[in-house]
């Protein structure tokens, strides 16, 4: 075996795995955390990396500081679609499959309006170290793959710190295990919903920047991701952080490791497959709670 | 009384079709048609299990697509006739829909729902990776240009697509209507309580998810036929579940023929939209029509009918 | 249930009326109408748009000129997402409700044979857009295929690839492609060239069009240690080629080959030096051999028209092809004075037509009778430049010969 085709296999699966943790971060908040089921979430990526793209090309903005700059207000349009939500669907009880194509009807009308203003052409993302790679022994290591994953490891240690220290982080946690304790408390679940939902969002916006420095993005581009995203999700147990983390990497990696040595047509089987073993055999996923 | 009506309603449907086909000359409505029968059939398939126990199947452009492809492998070791790749078709996904439903004894929610996404996609690979049907390249089909008792082949592929819409919603009316319906909905509402109050929830979930795979098996087992051209991407596209989930919702997915109505209603819509605006805003009308119906109209046209009768029934007192 | 009964009436009865509205036209003389499904939103959309406004173009010179034998002309086209099953519907609504006179096809393999079985059976003559090999099940004789790859497309297309392999005299072959339709096809025609040029394969695989990073697949086929590379792949991939590429230093010889979007000027921008040395197919390209009358002029008129669209810039790719397929069928329809598709089909196949694209003859089954399939080497390209791709010398014709405009950089990466 050739050991610096294995090396780079593993780095190139733990880099893309970053990237995967990045992309299912939001979700795994909103879905596993709030039980809200926002298939769109791979639309507000694409969304993110249209902005990203016209910051970079309007006012040459690195990509990375074009999404953070976008968090804000991604967390506001959050907010705001968590407000429609609550008031159509959860406030009456039947959010669960209302809301499921609620949000599917949103996929739509976002990847439409971006088809409408920038037509159905590849978008490319510019920055210097875009291109280059740094060789560590026999490994070579993309700037282009390395900054997402670093970007996706600050933001996931962020999040996981926020939900894990601060009194409203605890708050979003204690939401989703148990409504009426928190409302004992004092603290109003649909507010604290609301920042939830809206940070989820927010997170969109950074993982487009990294997903258009990755590689060139159209409108409906998310779509491929639905199923990743979800899959990650489920296996890393509903919403807990490390768990994402994990299991962003396990999908990386396997991808990776089937794509070199088995063939690259077998790797999203590969990723659905761990999916649906998971769901056989755990379906709490690796980190879960039940 | 009601029975009856049904069943007229069935047979006027059936004769229209026929009239239709003897009469018009407009070759378009028979393959705008087309469509829209094969969308109302995935409509009324989901409905079954979506619907009537509350299970909601994402991957049903999976089931569509093993149909087609079923059809298509079977085309090519034999010529065998279209029925009998229909039947067939419908065996190998109403298996598949056993399988799902032995998934429910785990998974229940959005894990199932997930777990028929992920499905999809392995049977996409799948397909993707054997030669035998084209692979990813695709395959071809040549239909005939003459069929017998037809005037043409698109004709008799219409009339083919009524006969099993209208079996279709008779089955899935069945269902609902008779004992085994009030079962299902026992389960939509709350599984657990309908187990321990007797109701044999594993068998009616069984029953559901295997007529449901036979239905969309039997929906696009003809499809490589109507458009000559397969390939994965096509068969699998997203729009299929789309539509599927979509229709019912807004058609009304607590009854028989709200899925009906909904399929009907944008399919026809998606059809004129094609041929009129024909633009992105094409998309745009079925995304808002969607959101628009789910957070104003719950419960479908159905409920919106049932509401506005309740309230004059009400006015009138 | 009364109400679910009228519904269904109010549909039926919604669906007729639209399906028969006549189509009401403003003109006085009687216009010749175009008909087309046409890929305007949907994965080939892009592409699709620039065809459109490529087409509206030649209407509009057409009409300047006076029209066609004396009428005007009219485009009557539905956008079909590129999705196939839209494409039948549409195309029986153009010949069966809006009487079009004539037909083309719309964009790409998988919107092209939906149409075939339809236009077949009323015996119109077909003229096809960037469809690859549509015709080997159907065997129309009245279908003309307007992209140059020759009368064996899926082989002929890579041919100068090979040709070129063959004269470094190189040995050993990778072929990735991926899992999509044009993309298989055109890794099926590299395989054979490979075989039948004696060329050990060292590796063969296809990809998901979906994948995210290509640098694992190029270090499996950097391990197997190739002196070319043949890729078959979509605009998205081709990027992540070309950047894994170019991060990793590939060691082979003769890189590229079958990867489409390297021809769309927001990717070349945006690749810049990236992508110099690459041997890719292409159709056209700004080079002293390619100057066909009329080709500057369309390329102007072009490039104002586009901007703002959101579609390709420059319009070097498909363009000149959507508005040269459009001056085959109007050329025919003049000098046979009909719209006798029997006619004009027997013309087609005799003519060679004088078009922006060059001289067009048609073989036996609808192809071009030899191929034009270009291999052209990116060479200097710097970045950032988005007007250095429409001056003569960033993308050099290697092959084929009789319009080659200069000589290859060998090996690819010295």
């Amino acid at each position: 075996m050739d050991a610096s085709l294995f090396l780079n296999a593993i780095a190139a699966g733990i880099l893309l795995g970053g990237f995967y943790a990045a992309v299912a971060l939001g979700l795994s908040i909103v879905f596993g955390q709030l039980d809200i089921v926002n298939i769109a979430h791979p639309a507000f990526i694409v969304a993110g990396s249209y902005l990203v793209f016209a910051l970079n090309g309007g006012f040459g903005l690195d990509p990375v500081i074009a999404g953070i700059l976008l968090m804000p207000i991604f967390f506001a349009v959050g907010v705001l679609v968590y407000r429609v939500y609550y008031a159509a669907f959860e406030r009456t009880g039947r959010e669960s499959l209302a809301g499921l194509a609620f949000f599917f009807g949103l996929m739509f009308v976002i990847e439409v309006l971006f088809i409408i203003f920038y037509g159905v052409d590849y978008r490319l993302v510019e920055a210097d170290y875009i291109g280059k790679q740094i060789e560590i022994g026999l490994v070579g290591i993309p700037w282009r793959m390395l900054v997402p994953f670093c970007a996706a490891l600050v933001m996931t240690g962020a999040i996981y710190l926020f939900l894990s220290r601060t009194f409203l982080g605890r708050a979003i946690l204690a939401v989703s295990q148990d409504r009426l304790a928190l409302q004992l408390m004092g603290a109003d679940p649909v507010k604290i919903k609301q920042i939830a939902f809206g940070i989820g969002i927010a997170t969109a916006a950074l993982a487009g920047a990294l997903l258009i420095m990755i590689g060139p993005v159209e409108p409906t581009i998310g779509r491929l991701y639905i199923g990743r995203i979800f899959a990650i999700i489920v296996l890393g147990g509903m919403g807990s952080i490390p768990g994402t983390l994990v299991a962003a990497l396990i999908i990386g990696l396997s991808e990776s490791i089937v794509t070199t040595y088995i063939g690259p047509s077998w790797a999203p089987t590969v990723a659905f497959g761990f999916l649906l073993i998971t769901l056989a055999v755990r379906p709490q996923g690796l980190f879960g709670r039940l | 009384m009601k029975v009856s009506g049904f069943w007229i309603g069935i047979v006027l449907m059936l004769a229209a079709g026929f009239v239709l086909a003897g009469v018009a000359d407009n070759q378009f409505l028979f393959f705008a048609g087309y469509v829209i029968l094969q969308g109302l059939i995935m409509a009324v398939a989901w409905n079954v299990l979506g619907g009537f126990t509350g299970y909601v199947n994402f991957g049903s452009a999976g089931f569509f697509a093993i149909g087609a492809y079923t059809a298509i492998a079977l085309h090519q070791f034999a010529e065998l006739p279209l029925l009998v790749l229909i039947v067939i078709a419908g065996i190998v996904c109403g298996l598949i829909g056993l399988g799902t439903g032995y998934l429910t004894l785990r998974l229940r929610g959005v894990y199932f729902a997930i777990a028929t996404l992920a499905m999809a996609i392995v049977f996409e690979s799948l397909i993707t990776n054997w030669d035998y049907v084209g692979g990813s390249a695709g395959a071809y089909v040549i239909t005939p240009a003459e069929v017998p008792f037809f005037d043409s082949f698109i004709e008799m592929m219409f009339i083919l697509m009524l006969v099993l819409s209208l079996i279709c919603v008779a089955v899935s009316r069945y269902l609902s209507m008779s004992r085994m319906g009030r079962g299902l909905a026992s389960i939509r509402d709350d599984e657990t309580a309908a187990e321990c109050m007797g109701v044999p929830t594993l068998r009616l979930k069984l029953i559901s998810t295997t007529v449901m795979g036979v239905m969309m098996g039997v929906a696009g087992a003809p499809f490589p036929f109507f458009v000559t051209y397969i390939n994965p991407l096509s068969a699998f596209d997203l729009l299929i579940a789309v539509n599927a989930i979509a229709m019912p919702m807004i058609g009304g997915t607590a009854v028989w023929f709200g899925p009906v109505i909904g399929a009907l209603l944008l399919g026809t819509i998606q059809q004129i939209v094609t041929v009129t605006i024909s633009s992105e805003l094409n998309i745009l009308i079925v995304g808002a029509v969607l959101i628009a119906f789910v957070a104003l109209a719950p419960r479908g046209i159905v409920g919106l009918f049932q509401d506005f009768a309740r309230k004059r029934r009400e006015g009138g007192k | 249930m009364r109400f679910f009964r009228q519904l269904v009436l109010a549909i039926a009865a919604l669906a007729v009326v639209v399906a028969y509205s006549p189509q009401v036209s403003a003109q006085s003389g009687k216009p010749i109408k175009i008909g087309f499904s046409m890929a305007l939103t949907g994965v080939l959309g892009a592409g699709g748009k620039s065809a459109l406004i490529a087409m509206e173009i030649w209407r509009d010179d057409v009409n300047k000129k006076g029209g066609l034998l004396g009428r005007p002309v009219e485009l009557v086209y539905y956008d079909d997402a590129t999705t196939p099953a839209k494409v039948p519907a549409i195309y029986t609504k153009l010949l069966n409700v809006d009487k079009v006179d004539l037909v083309v096809s719309s964009y790409g393999t998988d919107v092209i044979a939906p149409a075939m079985p339809i236009v077949m059976r009323s015996g119109k003559v077909f003229l096809g857009l960037f469809g690859l090999d549509v015709n080997h099940k159907f065997k129309y004789d009245r279908y003309f295929q307007i992209m140059p790859a020759g009368p064996n497309p899926a082989q002929d297309w890579s041919r100068g690839f090979f040709d070129i392999a063959k004269e470094k005299g190189l040995k050993s072959v990778a072929i990735a492609g991926a899992d999509a339709e044009f993309a298989q096809n055109a890794v099926k025609g590299a395989r054979a060239n490979a075989k039948q040029d004696g060329l050990n394969i060292v590796y063969d695989k296809s990809f998901p069009p979906s994948t995210a990073d290509f640098t694992p697949i190029l270090r499996a086929i950097q391990a197997t240690n190739p002196d070319i590379i043949y890729f078959g792949s979509y605009p998205a991939n081709s990027v992540g080629i070309v950047k894994a590429a170019n991060e990793l230093g590939l060691k082979a010889k003769l890189v590229g080959g079958g990867m489409v979007g390297l021809q769309f000027a927001a990717i070349m921008k945006n690749l810049g030096p990236g992508l110099n040395n690459l041997v890719n197919y292409d159709f056209w390209v700004p080079a002293k051999t390619l100057k066909f009358p009329g080709i500057d002029e369309f390329l102007k008129k072009y490039q104002a028209a586009a901007a703002g669209k959101g579609v390709d810039l420059l319009g070097h790719y498909l363009p000149p092809w959507a508005y040269a397929y459009m001056q085959v069928l109007g050329q025919s329809v003049e000098a046979t004075k009909s719209l006798d598709d029997k006619k004009l089909a027997e013309y087609i196949h005799k003519t060679t037509f004088n078009t922006v694209v060059g001289p067009v003859k048609f073989g036996k089954n609808g192809e071009w009778a030899t191929s034009r399939a270009l291999m052209i080497q990116f060479r200097g390209v710097k970045a950032n430049n988005l007007d250095q791709f429409k001056m003569e010398g960033t993308r050099v014709v290697l092959k084929p010969d009789t319009v080659k405009s200069g000589d290859i950089m060998f090996p690819y990466k010295q």
